[in-house]
């Protein structure tokens, strides 16, 4: 059992060495030194105190966004929705900010603009889910669809209702902000916010109702197998709806941690954010544990906070992309790693 | 401004706009229908944007002129197949779950485009303007047509001609001849076409490397006929437009070549909305999010049933049941 768990563990952190590894005789190809790239990323990120605060600002929504993906992993469902969900989520909460009265007290106001933010991204979850379990629509298109409808009608309501000078919002007020004075002087500086109290609050609470409450054993054993689940009397399609309700309102709560955060505002984006995205791939690398996603969140945040550093040795900052690409890419073709490993032990069987 | 006035505007510049998802969404058709879910479409186009923009510069640089941009779509078509290996051979050999692979797909085209980019360009974040842009024609004799001919014959670029005559070649293709017979058997019923002698995974990597090859061109398409350069925001969802076009066309290539065009359409309406009085009134966003909600609503039944090929994203591991 013991090694049946450690050889699970052996496929991301195999994929990881890889994907860095490839990235390194890219940078060799193209004329710079890998060593001194990788060395500049992690003193950057880890020994100085401002690129450390920033680089946790970027870990706070890629570990509920990789929240959010590992959870509906575990009921089966792929979720690739959470772009939307989090733009929906940020709205939310910024809005409402914004509409309740400002003299309000943090402690009303935060949980309340969290709040919205669970149920605005819990609903743009939830149509997907419900569009699967009653019509049997597969859930990757609607929510790479709704993802583009949450990104042209959040810009619209946000022009009509919320704008401000330089396509935005105005911002919240200081009521409903994470930001302290203390974690900006512990900084130096950096956009650092309670937020990471937050995100972990979000990985504690997936792994208590998906490993300690009867209704997560019900959405697991759905993900597992569904047939079963069905003969076992659980309704499926009620729980496959519900896990889609909870994964977008993680992704909704991402969306918040910009909103009272991150910026304070919400911006008229032109695109994606891209954490949705990297919440695939670091719900994959992270197994879809809480845990996992934790760490994967710390892997990818810095190596996005270290394009800054590359970026000074002159390397395109693009690279970290491509990093980032291959190891989904070995993640995903984790295949390859076991069938490599399965020769490699008949070998060694057949010697002895 | 007269209705006929404003069909004018709009209908030549929907189908100039289609073009791109036209092409897109026909690769799609052959990937999905060979039992390959292409997520990737996105990336394909990037890499195929990136190289219509490198090699029309180039070739001009060269001294070929107005033949630069088609040339430059040629390698596009090329380069584009030959990326979308990776995604065959990572989701086709290596069992690797089709939907992941397409996003790192979609990861891995921007990366490195623009990394390129900016080491081709002396750090600058997009590549310089083409010169030679292909050209918009009147076709001859058709456009005098009353009212079909200033229509759909006049002011439209050669490749979207291309790209509706291709649509009927796919569709031929892919229904009339044994080579299509084949490709959607493996999409639908893999064990059942291996049994009678069909190689199932070189017909999906066949299947895969016609998607690059038709999303690289639907890419430098986008870049000689509209964008006229390349940077990292150049194509921002023209891929999975594409791809709901093609769910949408219900996996048809005709399907897909109409679908394209309603798309096409109610994207330069967004965008000519403006100038136009009646539609001044109806906020873009409408015109905006209807490709996407219609492509749901289709899903869900409402504008006909939208089934996909039944083995599309299951990989085929021979001997299993």
């Amino acid at each position: 059992m013991n090694t049946k768990r450690l050889s699970g563990a052996m496929v991301p952190v195999i994929s990881v060495l890889l994907g860095l590894i490839a990235g390194a005789i890219i940078m060799l190809i193209s004329g710079y030194n890998p060593l001194q790239a990788y060395g500049d990323i992690f003193q950057m990120v880890f020994l100085t105190p401002y690129y450390s605060g920033e680089t946790v600002v970027t870990i706070i929504p890629l570990i509920l966004s990789g929240l959010s993906v590992a959870f509906a992993f575990r009921a089966g469902l792929f979720n690739i929705g959470v772009e939307g969900q989090l733009l929906v989520g940020w709205l939310a909460s910024v809005a409402t900010a914004l509409l309740l009265p400002a003299g309000l007290p943090k402690v009303i106001m935060i949980p309340a603009c969290i709040i919205a933010a669970i149920i605005g991204g819990g609903i743009w979850g939830f149509i997907p889910g419900l569009l699967k379990a009653r019509f049997k629509v597969h859930e990757v298109i609607t929510t790479i669809m709704m993802n583009y409808i949450a990104l042209h009608t959040t810009n619209a309501i946000i022009r009509k209702y919320f704008y401000a000078e330089g396509e935005r919002t105005p911002n919240i007020p200081d009521s409903a902000s994470l930001s302290s004075q203390f974690l900006y002087n512990l900084t130096a500086g950096s956009r650092m916010h309670w937020g990471i109290i937050v995100a972990l609050i979000g990985a504690v609470v997936m792994w208590f109702i998906l490993w300690r409450t009867s209704k997560g054993y019900e959405l697991r054993a759905v993900g597992f197998n569904p047939d079963a689940s069905l003969y076992a009397g659980m309704n499926v399609n009620r729980n496959m709806v519900l896990s889609f309700f909870i994964s977008g309102a993680f992704a909704g709560v991402a969306g918040a941690m910009l909103g009272l955060g991150t910026y304070h505002y919400m911006t008229i984006n032109q695109d994606f954010t891209g954490i949705g995205f990297d919440g695939i791939a670091v719900a994959l690398l992270g197994l879809n544990s809480s845990f996992g996603v934790i760490l994967g969140s710390i892997l990818f945040a810095a190596l996005e906070t270290g394009e800054i550093g590359m970026q000074s040795l002159g390397i395109p900052n693009d690279l970290v992309q491509v990093i980032i690409a291959l190891i989904i890419f070995f993640v995903a073709s984790n295949y390859i790693i076991r069938w490599t490993r399965d020769r490699l032990k008949k070998k060694g069987g057949g010697a002895k | 401004m007269t209705i006929m006035e404003i069909l004018e505007i709009v209908i030549p510049s929907a189908i100039l706009s289609a073009t791109p998802l036209i092409l897109t969404a026909l690769g799609g058709v052959f990937s999905e229908r060979s039992g390959v879910v292409n997520i990737g479409l996105e990336g394909l186009m990037i890499i195929g944007a990136f190289i219509g923009a490198v090699f029309t510069i180039l070739f001009e640089h060269i001294g070929l002129g107005a033949a630069s941009p088609w040339l430059a779509l040629l390698v596009a078509a090329i380069i584009g197949a030959a990326f979308s290996l990776l995604h065959a051979v990572a989701s086709i050999t290596f069992r690797a779950d089709q939907v992941v692979s397409g996003v790192a797909i979609n990861f891995l085209a921007l990366g490195i485009t623009v990394f390129l980019v900016k080491k081709l360009f002396a750090g600058s974040g997009q590549t310089p303007y083409i010169d030679h842009r292909i050209n918009k024609i009147d076709v001859p004799l058709l456009h005098d047509i009353p009212i079909i001919g200033p229509l759909f014959f006049s002011n439209i670029a050669y490749t979207s001609y291309i790209a509706i005559i291709l649509a009927f070649v796919v569709w031929y293709v892919l229904f009339k001849t044994s080579f299509g017979l084949r490709l959607r058997s493996v999409g639908e019923h893999p064990a059942a076409a291996d049994t009678l002698g069909i190689n199932v995974s070189r017909m999906r990597y066949l299947g895969v490397a016609l998607s690059g090859a038709l999303g690289g061109l639907g890419g430098a398409v986008y870049v000689v006929t509209i964008a006229t350069n390349f940077g990292a925001t150049t194509i921002s969802g023209e891929g999975y437009l594409a791809l709901a076009a093609m769910i949408f066309g219900k996996w048809n290539p005709l399907g897909a070549m109409g679908a394209a065009l309603f798309f096409g359409f109610a994207q330069s309406l967004s965008i000519i909305g403006e100038s136009i009085p009646f539609l001044k009134s109806i906020p873009d966003v409408y015109l905006l999010i209807a490709p996407y909600v219609l492509t749901i609503l289709a899903l869900a039944g409402f504008v006909g049933r939208a089934d996909a090929p039944k083995a599309s994203g299951v990989p085929y591991i021979k001997g299993q049941r």
